[in-house]
């Protein structure tokens, strides 16, 4: 039983709210649609979310059967991709998810890794560095490192950026995935990607 | 504990990989050396004003080395992937790491640079001196590392680090400037002791501010 609750955010950028009083209450199997125009502040929602930037005021709280879940320890419960997170250049992805194993207490082996990057695609260059890549295929390691750890709750900032079809499907199938096991929560401008959800939050609209 | 060793072995194969510089570091300490000896050395044998010059020339290396820990993050833009997989604490203490090892190594080069070329420069107690080596590298990569972390956050970055350095490092310097004088004139641990303690102290200090505020700074 998974409880993921984001009570009446605020955020401020130089003394002007972006937004005021955002809340949305999911549990398991629950998804949840950001949506609203360039800048009406869905990206700095979702950082908020994840624990990643504090806000103005409001509180994001995370219970897991009936425990609730120490901020610090967000990130062992939450995977994110988003087209701003930059992976490391010099490291291959091998080396990427091999730290993430190891900071997220998932057991490192070489068949954890490959069974990821073949979910993404990916297994044929696991060991180029990342400097090499074309940014669909970063995108593709950013779901490996998000999924790695099989997260509670997967938040993903257009998802289907830089992506051709065959990604698109890849992740499709992690949606459906993560909605059968968990929580998702994503930020679209895409009118493709809107349907992934039935529960929709427009952001822009709560704002006026 | 391993987790601070992994944020380590990450950052150790992303900035040592090919680009971060231990090569300059060296040849900068090299040039620096050269200038030294071309400048003053030859015309004194003075062993505070040789301690002195010692001291600047590892000032001006850790300036140049220990700036990027956060700053290089900061810039590529990948301090959200370091947010999204550890605690603050962790992130600090795996860079406070490498920085130190990076710092243990180019002084080694230092001094050993400085014992060869600077013939007038020769230590009596040695014990003292090595001490005040770890002990100075220990406070100067602690206290870069903060600054580091603190400046990577700030729109003027580069020109930051150096003048915020400055008053936050006075008192290493002094301290140990003094130090390694005792042991070129060859006197007893005892007459360090005091600089000792003031390198120690302020390690702690120091450190307690880097646990307690680090959260704060690293998440905006
Ligand atoms: N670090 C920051 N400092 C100041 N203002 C910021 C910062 N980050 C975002 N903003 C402002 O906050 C607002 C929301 O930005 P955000 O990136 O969240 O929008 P968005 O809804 O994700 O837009 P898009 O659809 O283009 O991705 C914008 O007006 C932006 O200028
Ligand atoms: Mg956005």
């Amino acid at each position: 039983m998974i409880e993921f609750s984001v009570l009446n955010i605020s955020k401020k950028f130089n003394k002007k709210f972006v937004f005021e009083n955002l809340s949305f209450q999911l549990s398991d199997s629950n998804s949840i649609a950001i949506i609203g125009k360039n800048g009406s502040g869905k990206s700095t929602f979702l950082k908020i979310c994840a624990g990643v930037l504090s806000p103005f005021s409001g509180n994001v709280e995370i219970k897991i059967g009936s425990k609730n879940i120490d901020k610090t320890n967000f990130f062992l419960h939450i995977g994110f991709v988003a087209p701003y997170l930059q992976l490391y250049d010099e490291l291959t992805p091998t080396e990427h998810l091999e730290f993430c194993c190891n900071m997220k207490n998932v057991k490192f082996s070489k068949s954890v890794i490959e069974k990821v990057l073949e979910e993404v695609n990916l297994e044929n260059r696991k060991n180029d560095f990342v400097r090499t890549f074309s940014s669909g295929m970063k995108q593709r390691l950013k779901y490996a490192t998000a999924i790695l750890h099989k997260p509670e709750i997967l938040i993903l900032d257009e998802p289907t950026v830089n992506l051709d079809k065959d990604g698109c499907e890849t992740v499709k199938k992690i949606v459906e995935k993560q909605i059968q096991n968990g929580i998702l929560v994503y930020a679209t401008n895409n009118l493709k990607e809107e349907n992934f959800s039935s529960n929709v939050l427009n952001i822009e609209k709560n704002n006026s | 504990m391993s987790f601070v060793f992994y944020v380590f072995k990450k950052d150790f194969h992303s900035e040592l990989r090919n680009r971060y510089s231990i090569n300059s570091l060296l040849m900068f300490v090299m040039i620096t050396i050269s200038i030294v000896l071309f400048g003053i050395v030859s015309e004194t044998s003075d062993s505070l004003v040789l301690s002195g010059v010692l001291w600047i020339v590892i000032f001006f290396s850790s300036m140049t080395g220990l700036s990027r820990s956060f700053v290089n993050e900061e810039e590529k833009g990948t301090t959200l992937f370091l947010q999204l997989n550890s605690k603050p604490l962790h992130v600090f203490l795996g860079k406070f790491l490498l920085n130190i090892l990076l710092m243990l190594f180019i002084n080694c080069v230092t001094i050993l640079l400085y014992f060869f070329f600077v013939s007038d420069f020769q230590v009596k107690n040695f014990s003292i001196f090595f001490l005040t080596l770890f002990l100075g590298t220990f406070s100067i990569s602690l206290s870069s590392t903060f600054i580091a972390s603190i400046v990577a956050k700030a729109n003027t970055k580069g020109a930051l680090f150096p003048i915020l350095s400055f008053p936050i490092l006075i008192p290493i310097f002094i301290s140990v400037i003094s130090a390694t004088k005792i042991s070129v004139e060859g006197k007893s641990f005892s007459f360090a002791s005091s600089d000792f303690q003031i390198l120690i102290s302020y390690i702690l200090v120091i450190f307690s501010a880097s646990i307690l505020f680090f959260d704060f700074i690293w998440k905006e």
